[in-house]
């Protein structure tokens, strides 16, 4: 579909375009001798390599380079080879991971920027694309804001917001475990969203919130806020963390038996976390952003099995289609509007639907005018210790919950997008 | 100490620094660097260059000064988004902070030495950012401080842009940075200064003379946390953000190794140090995932073989 | 609440426990040889990953075994390479170079395992509770405790009746002294290393059973060790001991009304016995 888009006649003009500006480049400057059609497209991405999210970040970036392979197989964008820059964000100095947002926009001049997995990060890098008019695309952060409070015309979101996971969980929770919760909940943005997400669930189903522990992030030791949880005697402990907190608290809790006594479930939960865990702390109610076993989707075996390859041979993960996805808007927003142009693909993008081939995943999402957020489809499902024939199955869905369904509507968001004139 | 031709190269030399200072702004894009860059180099230098007022002038080893960096950067932060959004009264607020805490808990651990000093220096900066980590409400906790930025100035005859011009903000650091580095160097060739370095070279003889040594030592440690803070409200308006990271005690080794890398016993050191550090972080980072191999095996290698740093090999060259 | 509180001393204690043993090794180190060593939390994690790719062959509790000694081998090839050439020089450079070795351990797991969390199970019969209101006493944290007590007693009857032990305690008294008496200090230094890691390797196979295996296991856990020392005071292997169960205790019953505080009341808790007592719980008057 993109290869259609691109041969299109009308490219000439854009070459011509090109080859003027070119023109009028080398009689302002005589410094510059390389032809701008020679020059590459540059897609900067800003993520974790090292620290706690590492491994999310690396996933995402190897999705992004096998998007980056196909299109400059398909012929690059608007005829020119697309080049993808990586930069160590760290997991946690935001310090580094605004410097590397600079010199990806000031130094390399990027024409599209990617990141971050930690929320805090992608808010930062948000404001400073936008301050550069550089299309940013989120690819995993998952914090309300990126595209609520601190929307900008210019940032896409391909993850969800915390607030979809829980609409998506939330009611099944309350029908099938009961109405009285206990939260053990990270202490930063992400967390805290999850919880006023899950709590406004409570509120609506008249359920209580019998306590809730705040953890900092990379807290080794669960004992005493579990401790905690037993004694407020709840049906469900929900478990809001992430990543290695995620899989420290998750196998503690086992540890201590809890899972015999009480549901434990959450809202957010990746393929990466339960491979962590040891099987028998494979349990629990989530929602998946996206898996690898669709049997009736289109073009997801071609995927998975492209993945492999790059992947150590292990099946791709929801980070992986977060960074596949990402790049492949950036192509298709310079396609649709044959330029690269931040305001103008940005325009291009709104109610924009992902062709099946990038999607991966039923119901045609698409990015939502009004807050620039991916509208996806959420997996809701439980864990299992390993599939009956497949070893790598660790996630069973049980129920699709349309993205739309799940979002707030853009006036309860706090977005108030403001472009530019 | 009067000068003599002995210390010629050492003028030629600072001329040279201030030189390359002046005129980084118009050729850092030309190799390869970015004005940001320049700018964190100055921030970090200036951070580097007060611990080494205390590390390498006065003999003493602090392992936790990002906790005073962090302040200024919180101070800074805090007040502009809360208070006042100046950006000059955010660093005075950051300035402040840093002082009164330094001075405080100076007061508790001046009469310690060696290892012991750097221990408890370490542990009392885990204070401060746990303090930033965990109280949520006001810091932002590990999401950090953002939503501000640092303000354009009014003299009411001209008006500074330091927030949309990288260049003037580069100035704009560059100025703080050169009034920070005349008073230390000043201080540093007063008596006072002489006294710190008598403390260095045999602090039992120099009691022995009747000077007050852990009043001097206090003061030194305050003095450099001072200039550290001012680094810190610096580093702020540099990314406008406030992160908890800073004030982390991995911070305060960095600028350690700032200070060795480029020679302690040497003035302008920190500033080399910390030039090459950030410049290299920046260069590995990019070129491999495992840059912390690299940046390990470069502490390393400084401990091992340069334990005088790059302005210690370079002096006994020049002055056998 | 009273059950509360009485659950959050006990659980502290256990925690206690673990940190202590790191803290200890640390402690053996700094007190002969002056080094204060950043990159323990990095040997935390070569002897977790160490027994993780050794279960496979050896099982559980052959990979409990085999794996520290591997890790102190490690650790002596370490001593014998670069931590040697920084005795006797300024505290500054052991800092920076261990500093440095800390950062290359943990991006040298990275490397050879990968960014992800590894799955670490332990044996069925270790895993779970002991009784349903004490949940929180799983047979694995009881065999943690009464390890951590073993290797306590042993080291304390190492240091007390061995020749070598005789030497360590008389080295970290007055280490000249003991250089003139014939014995050969760098041999007694590198054991003391050695014992030193190989007591991080045991901690690192005993967090692997609890956390997730990341390369970043090691680095959280370092500063409360270093408060466990400070508050037991420099150069008292007991004070360690007791510094270490005090602050799993503080920071656990803390839990209770602050959460949020509960990291910082430990700093808070060093910066009043440094007041009250600036050498620590045990520390001997005037050593530093």
């Amino acid at each position: 579909m993109f290869k259609h888009v691109a041969s299109r006649p009308v490219q000439r003009r854009t070459v011509l375009k090109a080859g003027l500006a070119l023109g009028a480049m080398q009689v302002a400057s005589p410094f510059v001798v390389k032809a701008l059609a020679d020059e590459p497209v540059k897609i900067g991405l800003n993520d974790p390599l090292t620290g706690t999210y590492a491994q999310l970040g690396k996933n995402e970036q190897i999705g992004c380079q096998l998007a980056v392979d196909e299109i400059n197989k398909k012929g690059g964008i608007l005829g020119r080879k697309v080049e993808l820059i990586s930069e160590d964000s760290t997991s946690s100095d935001t310090g580094v991971a605004v410097q590397k947002g600079h010199k990806l926009i000031d130094r390399d001049k990027v024409n599209f920027l990617l990141g971050n997995v930690n929320s805090a990060m992608a808010v930062a890098l948000g404001d400073l694309a936008s301050q550069a008019g550089v299309l940013h695309i989120v690819t995993g952060g998952h914090t309300d804001a990126v595209t609520g409070t601190d929307c900008h015309w210019n940032v896409f979101r391909v993850c969800n917001t915390t607030r979809m996971e829980t609409e998506a969980v939330g009611k099944t929770l309350i029908d099938k475990y009961g109405k009285k919760w206990y939260f053990i909940t990270p202490d930063y943005a992400f967390g805290h969203t999850l919880q006023q997400g899950f709590e406004a669930t409570l509120k609506k189903y008249s359920g209580t919130e019998v306590g809730a522990s705040l953890t900092p992030l990379g807290a080794t030791d669960y004992s005493s806020y579990l401790i905690k949880a037993q004694a407020a005697n709840p049906n469900v402990i929900i478990f809001l963390t992430a990543g290695q907190d995620a899989v420290n608290s998750l196998k503690q809790a086992v540890q201590f038996g809890l899972n015999k006594k009480y549901h434990i479930a959450g809202a957010q939960q990746e393929l990466e976390v339960l491979e962590g865990l040891p099987p028998s702390a494979r349990i629990g109610t989530w929602v998946f952003e996206w898996y690898w076993k669709q049997p009736n989707v289109p073009h997801i075996k071609e995927f998975v099995a492209d993945i492999r390859k790059r992947n150590g041979g292990k099946v791709p993960t929801a980070r992986h289609w977060f960074g596949y996805v990402s790049v492949w808007t950036c192509a298709h927003a310079a396609a649709g509007t044959k330029s690269l142009d931040g305001h103008k693909m940005a325009k291009f993008l709104q109610n924009w639907k992902l062709p099946p081939e990038i999607a991966l995943m039923p119901n045609e999402p698409f990015y939502r005018k009004g807050d620039n957020q991916l509208m996806p489809t959420l997996y809701v499902g439980h864990a299992q210790e390993h599939g009956k024939d497949d070893p790598e199955d660790l996630f069973v869905v049980d129920q699709e919950v349309k993205g739309v369904d799940a979002a707030l509507p853009v006036a309860e968001t706090g977005c108030k997008m403001k472009w530019p004139a | 100490m009067k000068d003599g031709p002995q210390d010629y190269p050492k003028y030629v030399g600072a001329a040279v620094i201030w030189l390359a200072l002046l005129s980084m702004p118009f050729w850092i894009n030309r190799v390869g660097g970015y004005t940001q860059l320049g700018t964190e180099v100055l921030v970090m230098a200036l951070a580097a260059t007060a611990l080494n007022f205390l590390l390498g002038f006065t003999g003493v080893l602090s392992f936790g000064h990002a906790a005073y960096f962090g302040l200024g950067v919180y101070g800074a932060g805090l007040t502009i988004k809360y208070l006042l959004p100046s950006t000059l009264a955010g660093m005075a607020v950051g300035v402040l902070t840093a002082v009164v805490a330094a001075a405080i808990i100076g007061l508790l651990i001046v009469h310690l030495r060696g290892i012991y000093f750097a221990m408890v220096t370490i542990a009392f900066g885990q204070v401060f950012y746990f303090i930033a980590f965990r109280w949520n409400n006001v810091t932002g906790g590990d999401d950090g401080l953002s939503n501000w930025s640092r303000q354009p100035i009014d003299f009411g005859f001209a008006r500074l842009d330091i927030l949309h011009s990288p260049v003037t903000f580069y100035y704009f650091v560059l100025f703080f940075f050169a009034v920070a580095v005349a008073i230390m160097a000043a201080l540093l060739r007063s008596p006072f200064g002489r006294t710190l370095l008598a403390i260095r070279e045999n602090e039992r003889r120099t009691r022995f003379l009747g000077v007050p040594v852990d009043r001097h030592i206090w003061l030194s440690w305050l003095i450099s946390c001072t200039f550290v803070g001012l680094a810190g409200t610096l580093y702020a308006l540099l990314n406008n953000f406030a992160d908890p990271h800073t004030l982390y005690w991995e911070q305060s080794g960095v600028f350690v190794i700032m200070a060795v890398l480029g020679g302690m016993r040497s003035f302008w050191g920190p500033l080399i140090g910390a030039a090459i550090y950030v410049v290299l972080q920046d260069y590995v980072s990019t070129m491999t995932q495992n840059w912390m191999s690299f940046i390990g095996l470069f502490f390393v290698l400084v401990v091992l073989f340069f334990p005088r740093g790059v302005l210690g090999i370079i002096r006994r060259k020049v002055v056998p | 609440m009273t059950q509360l509180i009485l659950y959050n001393v006990f659980n502290g204690l256990i925690v206690g426990a673990f940190y202590a043993l790191m803290a200890l090794g640390l402690s053996l180190i700094l007190n002969l040889s002056g080094v204060i060593n950043f990159a323990h939390g990095g040997f935390l994690a070569v002897g977790a990953y160490l027994a993780f790719a050794l279960i496979p062959y050896l099982g559980f509790w052959g990979a409990l075994v085999i794996s520290p000694l591997l890790t102190a081998l490690f650790g002596l090839v370490i001593e014998r390479l670069l931590i040697r050439r920084l005795y006797g020089r300024d505290p500054l450079y052991s800092l920076l170079l261990t500093f440095g070795l800390a950062f290359m351990l943990e991006d040298g797991t990275r490397f050879i395992w990968g960014p992800q969390t590894l799955p670490f199970s332990i044996p069925d019969s270790l895993s779970s509770p002991l009784s349903s209101s004490f949940f929180f006493l799983t047979g694995y944290r009881l065999f943690m405790v009464l390890l951590v007590t073993a290797a306590v007693i042993a080291l304390f009857l190492i240091l007390s009746y061995t020749r070598l032990g005789v030497r360590i305690r008389a080295g970290t008294l007055d280490l000249e002294t003991v250089s003139v008496l014939g014995v050969n200090v760098r041999i007694l230094r590198s054991l003391n290393f050695g014992l030193g890691i190989y007591l991080a390797g045991l901690a690192g196979v005993l967090a692997a059973g609890m956390l997730g295996l990341q390369p970043t296991i090691g680095s959280d856990l370092i500063m409360p060790s270093f408060v466990a020392i400070i508050i037991g005071g420099l150069g008292s292997l007991p004070g360690t001991l007791v510094g270490g169960l005090l602050i799993g205790v503080a920071s656990g019953v803390v839990t209770v009304w602050f959460p949020s505080a509960s990291e910082a009341m430990i700093y808070v808790m060093m910066g009043l016995v440094l007041l009250v007592r600036p050498r620590g719980l045990f520390g001997e008057e005037g050593r530093f």
